[in-house]
């Protein structure tokens, strides 16, 4: 019993309908092991066990009448962006202080309805802008992996879980939920998810609903699931989805039974190998692992194409004027008045450049002035207007590529994890992290990463599969042949659980603090750093 | 494009986040940096190019001109730093 907190969705799914063990027991199980193991960690920023228990409760009674709804029971990690009605949801950020909205996400609000229980909120990066977890005001999260020295001895560095999901991932990958929310912006939920050796979906824009997650940049914003899985991802997204008249970009599309879909195989799916993602840069273990995919896929019965997405290469400069210029716009609503953080001044003016200079941190108003600057008077078309048109051939190359293929296969970063500080001083060495993934924000595409192998130093490397627009039940069905080629990939020393091997030290320490009195929900907030 | 130090002291005024001299200075580098590296962006040819506005083709849905929400003001307020009654309070902004 002492175990369950390392079952997949399935399995718990199981347990729970054959009543082995209760939705009591089985959200206890997490909450002791969150308990245990977020000090080294850092994945919460707050616990909710009176929500977790109380949902539950209400699991159990179902559970007892027959009344049991798809996630019945299931212990979920909810990512700080995402809006929970009465518990506090900063998007890691001090400017949004103690905010406790008075609604529930809708992608969130179809998680509960679905029977799922929220253990807690993850920390991520601040408004989601990162792509190592360094950037929360809460301080980094610990990946639960770590780097294998030349005598197979692990090392005590501390690697990054990714980001901006990163403490999605890393709860995931080390047993503190059964699966979590994400959000994927630039390649926020495949990048961490590839990092950890954990399933990421990012589905295509449209598929879930945006309403009530807090906005970084709305024309590339979505969320998605990060899970153990390919099973567990499709079982989630399936529950995550929905049309909401409250998001004007919400798709009216029929859902459909993705789990279901696992079980076609891939038998004659044309999959394109694009020459654009061999990069300058690229480990060669990222690249032998690619070709290893290919053989993988080719083995199931796929067709492979060797195929051109020509603007690839322009994809990362042009996210990197569209998303500020609309992170910019997006993050003028924090002024100090109508919640969150104030700091005065001397006059309104004065008020709103005090709260936004404390609450904002390094990277985050960065990327505000950037994008001032490029929706500026006189630089709009030399930029924001450019970035649009390049995004347009961008689309336009996979739109000329679902003529020949099925899915594209891509690594999803071009190296495995890196260190605490590796490219923290360098924006752009941090940006090139989502060179993979971004083209698929770009163009609005669906895209899974699946873990694939590990690399010299032991740890995770991903594969991703971009689809066709509403298609993610395909990618669903190829990424399920990788992890059957590949297995699944576990951290090698739970190190978390017994405080061992170097337990990360101070930076990370208010932060669990702030998540062990959140547990008691008396006195969040005010434990950023 | 290389931003002067004038240039970030506008576009921090525009954005209403204060900066200090030194962070002014960093700015600078790191905006011309970027702003350097997006560059790239003009080998391409996009003169017969539109804009991507949409990236999924669906049409703005309309709903009936009706209220569906409101009688809330206690929640509205209730997230702010500062208020009186159900109004925001901000320094006086007219003499």
């Amino acid at each position: 019993m002492t175990e369950l907190n390392k079952l997949t969705i399935a399995e718990a799914r199981e347990g729970l309908r054959k009543k082995q063990f209760s939705a009591i027991e089985l959200t206890e199980s997490f909450l002791a092991a969150i308990e245990a193991g977020n000090d080294g960690l850092n994945a919460y920023v707050l616990a909710t066990p009176e929500v977790a228990l109380a949902q539950a409760k209400e699991s159990d009674k179902r559970l007892m009448t027959g009344e049991a709804r798809p996630l019945e029971g299931l212990p979920l990690g909810n990512k700080d962006l995402f809006c929970t009605n009465g518990v506090r949801t900063t998007a890691c950020s001090n400017i949004l202080d103690d905010f406790k909205p008075a609604y529930e996400s809708t992608v969130g609000a179809n998680l509960w309805n679905a029977g799922a229980v929220m253990l807690g909120k993850l920390n991520c990066d601040e408004f989601a802008m990162g792509s190592s977890n360094e950037t929360s005001a809460f301080g980094p999260v610990v990946s639960p992996w770590r780097r294998k020295g030349e005598d197979g001895a692990l090392k005590p560095d501390k690697l990054v879980p990714g980001g901006s999901s990163g403490g999605s991932s890393a709860a995931v990958a080390a047993d503190l939920c059964l699966a979590a929310t994400g959000t994927d912006t630039g390649g926020s939920i495949r990048q961490p998810a590839a990092l950890t050796g954990t399933v990421g979906m990012k589905p295509t824009y449209g598929r879930c609903s945006r309403w009530g997650i807090v906005a970084f940049a709305s024309s590339l914003d979505q969320a998605g699931p990060i899970a153990k899985t390919v099973r567990d991802a499709a079982v989630l997204l399936k529950a995550m989805a929905s049309y909401d008249p409250k998001d004007s970009t919400s798709v009216e599309a029929p859902v459909p039974d993705y789990e279901a879909a696992l079980s076609e195989g891939i038998k004659g799916l044309r999959v394109g190998v694009p020459k654009e993602y061999r990069v300058e840069g690229m480990s060669k273990e990222a690249e032998e692992l690619w070709s290893r995919g290919v053989d993988w896929l080719k083995a199931a019965g796929a067709i492979i194409h060797d195929i051109s997405l020509p603007h690839t290469k322009y994809a990362l400069p042009a996210y990197y004027i569209v998303a500020p210029a609309e992170a910019s716009s997006n993050l003028a609503r924090y002024d100090g008045v109508r919640y969150g953080l104030r700091v005065p001044g001397k006059d309104v003016i004065d008020t709103y450049a005090n709260t936004r200079a404390a609450g904002f941190g390094q990277e985050v108003r960065r990327r505000v002035l950037i994008g001032t600057y490029v929706l500026s008077a006189g630089y709009y078309d030399a930029y924001y207007l450019k970035a649009q048109k390049v995004r347009s051939l961008i689309k336009h190359d996979f739109d000329e590529a679902w003529n020949s293929v099925d899915v594209v296969l891509t690594p999803t970063t071009p190296e495995p994890a890196f260190a605490f500080g590796e490219k923290l001083g360098d924006p752009i060495a941090m940006y090139l992290e989502d060179i993979f993934t971004v083209t698929v924000n770009m163009a609005g595409l669906p895209g899974i990463s699946v873990p694939a192998g590990l690399s010299g130093q032991g740890t995770p490397l991903g594969l991703q599969l971009i689809g066709k627009p509403f298609d993610e039940a395909t990618l669903f069905r190829a990424a399920q042949a990788i992890e059957d080629a590949a297995g699944r990939f576990a951290p090698p020393h739970r190190w978390w659980e017994t405080g061992g091997l170097a337990a990360p030290a101070s930076k990370a320490a208010p932060a669990s603090k702030g998540a062990k009195n959140a547990a008691s929900q008396k006195k969040p907030g005010g434990k950023r750093k | 494009m290389q931003v002067d130090e004038a240039t970030v002291w506008r576009i921090a005024r525009l954005a209403r986040i204060k900066i200090t001299e030194a962070e002014a200075k960093g700015l600078k580098t790191e905006l011309s940096g970027i702003l350097n590296w997006v560059e790239q962006l003009d080998e391409v040819d996009t003169s017969s190019v539109e804009p991507l506005t949409r990236v999924v083709p669906i049409e703005l849905r309309q709903r009936e001109d009706k209220v569906t929400d409101g009688e809330i003001a206690d929640e509205i307020v209730k997230n702010a730093p500062m208020i009186e009654d159900h109004y925001f309070v901000v320094p006086k902004v007219v003499e």
